[in-house]
């Protein structure tokens, strides 16, 4: 047993541990730490397959960027998580045998002496890894890579569509029209009678007495 | 790389449609609310151009760009036109349900545009990783248009459920394409068949993956076991948005899987076919079944899309060309069976009045003789009744699946299909034997009630003359999937 895969186990079971912690945290903000955790724990798997500038990205892209901004927004919104832990233990059961089905016989097939997992393909190039995915990203994945572009111009579409709204109440005030404004807009002068003092009459009170 | 193997003009539709979304996003911020037909006349006439681009640069021929990353053949031609016709229909009957409900916005036609630039993607793809991509840019497009209308609890809700299986279905699919990478070593359809002619790729694995892959096709299709979002999130969706989900990436889906499954695991037909065949049978049972106990006519649209779906993947188990040319044809003929449903559906609706009960439908002979005539063409049609579209769906389907020698399959599928009948019948008893609830005049477009005609007497002119659409489907099918040549 080499060295590098002494190093995958140990990052391979620290992540699987910290995915578990993900959703079984009580704690939110635990939560978000523990993805922290396993985002880096794979980033480091990347690391030993040679690719460092996945690597490198998933750190600073997703633990920097990313995960801080979902902090935020954990410590932010006021959610009950409790009471969304609720169903969380009642479908349980029932998801655990699916998923431990699932899983056993993902292991039968992979562990299975047809399987021959050995033949992996080791990288064949000795320059940095970004400058090769530059490359390849600008020639032959130039679709996908300006179809990703298009994906991200959709997403901003629907976020701005989905929450930019003309508020009913809002106390927005325009500056032009404030200083436009005539003494007529704001006053109106109306011209009427005096009216006489109420004096309280028994006699005609039971014929038209106010409506209220 | 050169210039050749760039080879952008196969993919001149597309870049026209991206740059036309693009100038209508800009053009569209500088309109007012009141002048916002000028939008709806600069999408469909964004339709019109790219439909004209398809139909200029069809060829005979298979022309691949993008190094082997796009093809553009007569399968992937046939089927953008539909698409452009399901998202024409959805933008011609929406308008006034989506006026009439603060939709008749920007994104809402943007939105549909990008969705329909994925969709077109999807169909000319012939790499996992740009099928990949098309599917996202449609799925993430749709998500937002059903939650477009924020202050709808159910629309929210049906977007949530929608987008939490969705990329469910996605992150499943992609780990089946992965392994399917991890077998063969590349990600290009036609590089994946020949590794497995050739006997390169690791059996065991790409079957491993094949499941996922399955299992993935099976949400995105919404089939049964996978059909659990199909129900809440057509009858929570505002109705344009349903036909839009109903119609048009059924047909993406639909191509999506024969490069998949047909193209590139073209050696593993024995183990899809299997599988398939289980979706295929659950999906007709189960949502036929299901369909009769409902009271929402769009959730029973839902079942019944459910049954439609059954179908599609019944032609594809065949796997010969022509069990894929029926299901080619099933596809198309549902898209003008589904628009015509969802479009009569809108008809009814009016502002604060949300026409989705079957009751909704009672006396429509009464209110409008022609708009009921046209539902019964419809429903018709969805039954499998003769001389409609949808009866020579059904037979062109179940035709191959005999050849096949797979009777039982066949007995199975028209048995439910006779149980489906009951509730699309209920819906023309209630039209015509029933006395109406309103009596409110059906307000729509002068040009959403001409389509709408003209698209529910397709289903009886083209189900009067089913050959010609048959045989222009089997030759694109024929020329696009040759078996057994990479």
């Amino acid at each position: 047993m080499d060295m590098s895969l002494a190093i995958f186990y140990v990052f391979a079971v620290v992540l699987v541990f910290a995915a578990f912690r993900v959703i079984t945290a009580k704690n939110p903000v635990h939560a978000v730490l523990y993805l922290v955790l396993s985002f880096f724990n794979s980033a480091v798997l990347w690391m030993l397959m040679k690719a460092e500038f996945l690597a490198v990205s998933l750190i600073v892209i997703y633990v920097g960027a990313v995960m801080v901004l979902f902090l935020f927004v954990v410590m932010m919104l006021d959610i009950n998580f409790e009471k969304l832990r609720q169903s969380f233990w009642k479908f349980l059961p029932v998801a655990g045998t699916v998923a431990a089905i699932m899983l056993a016989e993902m292991v039968l097939i992979l562990t299975h002496r047809y399987a021959k997992i050995d033949n992996v393909v080791e990288p064949s190039f000795d320059t940095a890894s970004a400058e090769v995915l530059g490359k390849l990203i600008y020639t032959e994945y130039f679709l996908p890579f300006q179809l990703s572009a298009v994906l991200l111009l959709v997403g901003m579409v629907a976020a701005i569509a989905l929450t930019l709204r003309k508020r009913k109440n809002t106390k927005y005030i325009n500056p032009g029209d404030q200083i436009r404004i005539k003494r007529e807009d704001r006053v109106r002068m109306v011209k009427m009678k005096s009216e006489p003092k109420f004096v309280a009459d028994d006699a005609s009170a039971g014929e038209d007495k106010p409506a209220a | 790389m050169t210039w050749t193997s760039l080879n952008p003009w196969v993919a001149t539709p597309e870049i026209f449609l991206l740059c036309a979304v693009c100038a209508i996003l800009l053009i569209d911020l500088f309109i007012s609310d009141a002048k916002r037909g000028i939008t709806y006349v600069l999408t469909l006439l964004t339709l019109g151009v790219t439909a004209a681009l398809v139909v200029a640069g069809h060829e005979p021929q298979a022309r691949l760009g993008f190094s082997n990353s796009f093809l553009a053949d007569a399968l992937s031609d046939y089927a953008k036109l539909g698409m452009i016709l399901g998202v024409a229909l959805v933008l011609v009957y929406g308008r006034s349900y989506a006026k009439a409900r603060g939709l008749y916005r920007g994104e809402f036609f943007t939105l549909a545009l990008f969705s329909l630039l994925g969709m077109m993607v999807m169909a000319s793809a012939v790499n996992f990783l740009t099928l990949y991509v098309g599917l996202e840019l449609m799925s993430l497009s749709i998500y937002a248009m059903v939650a477009l209308n924020r202050d709808s609890f159910a629309s929210t809700e049906a977007a949530m459920k929608y987008f939490v299986l969705g990329a469910l279905a996605s992150g499943m699919l992609l780990y089946g394409m992965s392994m399917l990478y991890g077998a063969t070593g590349t990600l290009d359809v036609f590089a994946i068949a020949k590794a497995i002619q050739q006997g390169s790729a690791n059996n065991l694995l790409v079957v491993f993956g094949l499941v996922f892959v399955v299992t993935g096709l099976g949400f995105k299709f919404g089939a049964v076991p996978f059909h659990m979002w199909v129900p809440d999130v057509y009858q929570g969706a505002p109705t344009p948005m349903t036909q839009l989900i109903s119609t048009a990436p059924k047909i993406a889906v639909f191509v999506f899987t024969l490069r998949v499954l047909a193209q590139a695991l073209e050696g593993f037909a024995p183990d899809w076919r299997g599988m398939l065949m289980i979706l295929a049978v659950l999906s007709i049972g189960l949502g036929n079944i299901t369909a009769i106990a409902q009271t929402n006519i769009k959730r029973m649209f839902g079942y019944s899309t459910i049954s439609h779906m059954g179908f599609v993947l019944l032609g594809i188990l065949v796997a010969t060309p022509n069990g894929y040319a029926a299901s080619f044809f099933y596809v198309m003929s549902y898209l003008l069976m589904g628009a015509a449903g969802f479009g009569v559906l809108m008809l009814l609706s009016r502002e604060g009045f949300e026409a989705d009960q079957i009751a909704d439908l009672k006396g429509l002979n009464q209110r409008s003789p022609w708009f009921a005539l046209m539902m019964l063409f419809t429903m018709f049609s969805m039954a499998g009744i003769p001389v409609f579209l949808g009866f020579f769906a059904k037979l062109s389907v179940l035709k191959e699946i005999v050849n096949m020698q797979m009777v039982w399959l066949a007995v199975v599928a028209v048995a439910f299909s006779l149980i489906g009948a009951f509730y699309y019948l209920r819906v023309v008893k209630v039209m015509y034997f029933d006395n109406p609830e309103s009596s409110e005049p059906l307000i729509a477009g002068f040009d959403a009630k001409v389509v709408l005609s003209i698209n529910c007497l397709l289903l009886l002119v083209l189900g009067l003359m089913p050959n010609t659409l048959m045989t222009v489907l089997i030759d694109a099918v024929q020329r696009s999937i040759i078996p057994g040549v990479h």
